[in-house]
């Protein structure tokens, strides 16, 4: 399978990503920013970083770049999307997640290994997880304080959106162990159809034990399993490619 | 433009004879744009004029140097067809100005000496020092004044943001470093930064403008009013505190996601073939890169500023020359082939204008308006700059050499009061509240974060490990700056060999007071000569880096502060040793032993951070170190560390045994069983800061293999204890000294920064 990384100006966690995909034997290409073309790719990811220098408000500018519109498009029909941290921000912005990002609680870049909790295992993130699994995995952020008003949060609840949660290590969702002040701990949802996930925590930077944890693969294998899993998406892909 | 007086000259720092040799040199008087370009080409900060007949002494070269001192940044080869690529500078006057900005632009200059080579940055690293910002820091020194801890908090949280506010954007991980708080820095704080990246050896990039009739090409953010006179005014005089509010202006200000798209478009721009040569404008701006680049391969450049894109309308040339506006580039491309290098920056939105030539005169020719406004002979601006052998003499020693304080026997429960006491002293604590501001781990390779004694990176390409750390002491400096440089060097490369790593080489920032004065000189000189024999002894070449004077705030100048960041190399990253006490139930050994005698205690006790925290007390000597033995110690550490038989190696520094201890033991949370010998004072054996001693933990099956290596080395490997427990408990003569569970220890070492830092009051 293929992973295409989007490359925005600003973008810094693009060739973390890149060679995540790359050491567990999968095809990833980086895709610019003013074009359109997703190169076939079975996975979008948007990557962490500080797009367009994060100025205005993180993620609002990438918003508009063209790449955005193809990716909104490949969503739309069901594409795998995974923003990470960055790449929540914009997502967030672009409409295709509910929500914003407000600034973390102690309005200072946070960077260090936190644990989330898996809340639902029925989605193409993380078919690879069991239930309430904990992993361990980096942040780093100054933006990363999930904010939605009070129904948006129910729904998300509700429908089983919130697929990440801040957690003591043992797996307690705890106040203390909620680095940034996020509402109902939220380290990561998805939007109703299960097929766009933001998140604040690396994944990419979790997998490779040398570096601290090896937690993230979990998330990256999810997507190989479910993507090969699929005959059908195989051909519902070619049809997203189309547009 | 102005008339060329007597009082304008002053104002550029430029003393009476070098403007006769000014007038020398040009066979007329100087323009006013050309007076403000040999004021900065030959202030302190650009021409090393006081430093550099004794800079001459250090060793630059190995068979692993590529590059040594004179380009932007060092270079060493690891092998497999890679090169690493650093260097240090300092940002000290800018961070007390504005802190925050100060810090920022220190970062980005750095940056681009590294990517300017053609080296993609993989690490930054920051040497900080502060005055005190907790009440419980005792006025010691010479330099007792009245403590302003907000001050002295303000401008950490400021420097600290702005560090992580250029690193994280930039997208450069910030993996280590040290933080150190005196008195002496309270209105001088020094933020020296330390860069290192990666290229392939055949793809390194110089600064030299070679090819007559090449185009000159300027790349990156506008020009604009920004940083005038950075160089001479900020980076060259003594300051006053009434000067951190008007010298604010001559700070620049930094994008670092233009630096971002910079390095991005450099690195790609690279690969087309097109570029002949690359310098990044930073200090003294575009004078500087023009002058230099021509100046090192003997021929010249002219320009007309008419091109030079500007941020605001108006400018002179005066301005345009001096501006030390960020993130810019000047680079020399192939005649013919400029349109590679232009589709490549427009591609990432950024100025690319060619502004000028490379000619075969050795001038630096600046046009305005198709008049020539400047024009300098090379040479003169660059390598025959004024260079002074400045007076030395050593000052009237004023501080005792004898202990102030009677130094009788402490009881337990006094000792652990004082661990307790020094594990809370921001100097020794823990940082976190610093690095956790900064990304730590983006680029996925960082093996060993900060909180280690040297930062441990993985060369992706290679399988390698590269470790690095930086130190300094400026209270053993001000004590004995000999000896002070040797124990900071040989402490450098011991926080590297810890990791397994080997040393390859270093580069230093050496921050002092005034050069005028005599005593600073003879200080310098004496740092200079104990680098020299260090480095020699242990085989580690300086391959560059930055002076720093006139760390003077009305009258006063800081600790001599020699910083030293050595770079080391693991052939496979895999093979390392961390801090952390990894399983109970472990030897805890000392490689190396104390080499001075039982008399020199109570004179070198003075320099311990014992002697500063708990008595408040600075007297006598740094420890001595017997640079060979140092070397051997190391080897040793590293041998056992490949061999696989260590599980945790940490330095004994700062805090000595009891503190290193208490380090080994907080990693995950277990805890030791030490005895110490029954001969020695237990002040001294806990607490004592000898240098060349590593504590390491191996398992008891091994002991034997451990002490035939330690013998091939002629090193001894003592057995001092067993890991295990929650507790950290130290025996003497049978019977316990102290007992304190690790939680307990913990609790000042991992709040007392955070407590002081956040207070909102002071």
């Amino acid at each position: 399978m293929k992973f295409g990384v989007v490359v925005f100006p600003g973008s810094n966690c693009d060739h973390d990503a890149f060679c995540a995909a790359e050491n567990l034997g999968q095809e990833a290409v980086l895709l610019w920013h003013q074009s359109q073309d997703l190169e076939r790719c079975d996975v979008i990811i948007l990557p962490g970083g500080f797009s367009y220098g994060d100025y205005l408000r993180t993620g609002a500018i990438a918003r508009f770049a063209p790449i955005l519109a193809a990716v909104k498009k490949f969503a739309a029909r069901g594409g795998l999307v995974l923003g990470i941290c960055n790449g929540f921000q914009i997502l967030l912005e672009a409409g295709l997640l509910p929500g914003a990002m407000l600034r973390n609680r102690n309005l200072k870049f946070i960077c260090r290994p936190v644990h989330i909790r898996v809340e639902n295992v029925n989605t193409p993130f993380t078919n690879a997880c069991r239930t309430g699994q904990v992993l361990q995995l980096p942040i780093a952020h100054a933006e990363g304080n999930y904010y939605a008003d009070p129904e948006t949060l129910a729904r998300l609840e509700q429908d089983g959106q919130v697929l990440f949660r801040y957690c003591a290590p043992d797996g307690e969702i705890t106040e203390e162990a909620n680095p940034n002040g996020s509402l109902h701990n939220i380290a990561g949802i998805t939007n109703r159809q299960g097929n766009v996930l933001g998140m604040m925590p690396h994944p990419e930077r979790a997998s490779n034990p040398l570096l601290g944890s090896n937690d993230g693969r979990f998330l990256f294998q999810s997507l190989i399993q479910a993507i090969s899993d699929r005959g059908v998406w195989k051909s519902e892909m070619a049809d997203i490619h189309q547009l | 433009m102005p008339a060329i007086t007597a009082e304008l000259v002053e104002q550029h720092n430029l003393a009476p004879e070098e403007y006769q040799k000014i007038l020398e040199i040009l066979g007329r008087e100087p323009t006013f744009t050309e007076l403000g370009i040999f004021s900065v080409m030959w202030s302190e900060h650009c021409s090393y004029k006081s430093s550099r007949p004794h800079l001459k002494r250090l060793p630059t070269r190995s068979p692993a140097v590529v590059q040594g001192p004179g380009e932007n940044a060092g270079v060493v080869d690891i092998g497999h067809g890679w090169v690493c690529v650093f260097k240090i500078e300092s940002h000290n006057h800018p961070s007390f100005v504005e802190p925050f900005q100060g810090a920022a632009t220190g970062v980005g200059g750095i940056l681009r000496d590294i990517f300017t080579m053609g080296a993609r940055p993989i690490a930054v690293m920051d040497s900080l020092r502060f005055g005190p910002v907790t009440e419980s820091a005792p006025g010691s020194g010479p330099s007792a004044k009245p403590m302003d801890f907000s001050l002295n908090r303000r401008i950490l949280r400021g420097v600290v943001s702005g560090i992580a506010h250029y690193g994280n954007c930039f997208g450069v991980p910030t993996v280590g470093g040290e933080t150190v708080f005196e008195p002496c820095y309270q209105n001088n704080p020094l933020v020296n930064v330390f860069a290192l990246g990666l290229a392939r050896q055949d793809q390194i990039f110089y600064a030299r403008a070679s090819g007559p009739g090449n185009p000159v090409i300027y790349v990156g953010a506008k020009t604009g009013r920004d940083g005038i006179h950075g160089a001479s005014l900020l980076a060259s005089s003594e300051f006053s505190e009434a000067d951190g509010q008007q010298k604010r202006p001559n700070v620049q200000v930094g994008d670092p996601f233009l630096e971002k798209l910079l390095l991005e478009a450099c690195l790609e721009a690279m690969q087309t073939g097109a570029i002949v040569g690359i310098q990044d404008m930073g200090a003294a701006g575009l004078t500087c890169s023009t002058c230099e680049m021509g100046g090192r391969t003997g021929s010249g450049i002219e320009m007309e500023l008419d091109r030079v894109p500007q941020r605001e309308t108006g400018m002179t040339p005066y301005e345009i020359m001096l501006s030390e506006s960020q993130e810019r580039m000047l680079l020399v491309a192939q005649r013919g082939r400029e349109q590679e290098v232009f589709d490549v920056f427009r591609k990432w939105g950024l100025d690319a204008v060619e502004i000028g030539t490379v000619i075969e005169q050795p001038v630096l020719r600046v046009k305005r308006h198709g008049e020539i406004v400047a024009e300098i002979p090379n040479q003169p601006l660059t390598d025959e700059a004024p260079v002074y052998q400045r007076p030395l003499a050593e000052p009237p020693r004023s501080i005792p050499l004898e202990p102030p304080v009677p130094l009788g026997p402490r009881t337990g429960k006094e000792l652990k009061d004082d661990l307790l006491k020094l594990l809370g002293a921001p100097t020794i604590a823990s940082k976190r509240w610093i690095y956790e501001q900064y990304d730590t781990m983006v680029r996925t390779n960082t093996v060993i974060r900060p909180g280690g004694d040297a930062a441990l990176l993985q060369i992706k390409e290679t399988g390698q490990g590269l470790a690095m750390s930086l130190d300094g002491n400026g209270r053993y400096c001000l004590l004995d700056p000999h000896r002070g440089a040797r124990l900071a060097v040989a402490e450098g490369a011991r926080n590297v060999s810890v990791t397994g790593a080997r040393p390859l080489a270093a580069t230093n920032c050496l921050n002092f007071g005034n050069p005028e004065k005599p005593e600073t000189m003879w200080q310098f000189h004496e740092v200079v000569e104990g680098m020299a024999e260090a480095c020699n002894a242990l085989s580690i070449p300086i391959t560059g880096g930055n002076v720093s004077f006139y760390n003077e705030t009305d009258g006063k100048s800081i600790y001599p502060t020699p910083v030293i960041g050595v770079v080391g190399l693991l052939e496979q990253v895999e093979n390392h040793a961390t801090v952390a006490f990894q399983n109970e139930g472990r030897a805890i050994l000392v490689l190396g032993t104390t080499q001075s005698s039982p008399d020199d205690f109570p004179i070198t006790f003075g320099s311990s951070q014992y002697a500063q925290t708990i008595l408040g007390a600075l007297w006598g000597l740094p420890p001595s170190i017997d640079l060979e033995y140092e070397g051997r110690v190391q080897a040793c550490c590293r041998q056992l560390i490949a061999e696989g038989l260590v599980e945790s190696a940490h330095d004994i520094s700062d805090g000595g045994l009891a503190v290193a201890l208490a380090e080994c033991c907080f990693g995950k949370g277990i805890g030791a069983i030490v005895e110490i010998p029954s001969e020695e004072d237990a002040r001294q054996s806990l607490f004592a800061e000898d240098p060349s001693r590593i504590l390491i933990t191996v398992a008891e099956d091994r002991l034997a293999e451990i002490s035939r290596i330690a013998g091939e080395y002629s090193i001894r490997a003592e057995k001092i204890g067993t890991t295990g427990n929650k507790i950290l408990i130290v025996y003497q003569r049978g019977r316990v000294l102290l007992e304190v569970p690790i939680r307990q220890l913990q609790l000042p070492y991992e709040t007392v920064l955070e407590m002081a830092v956040e207070k909102i009051v002071s």
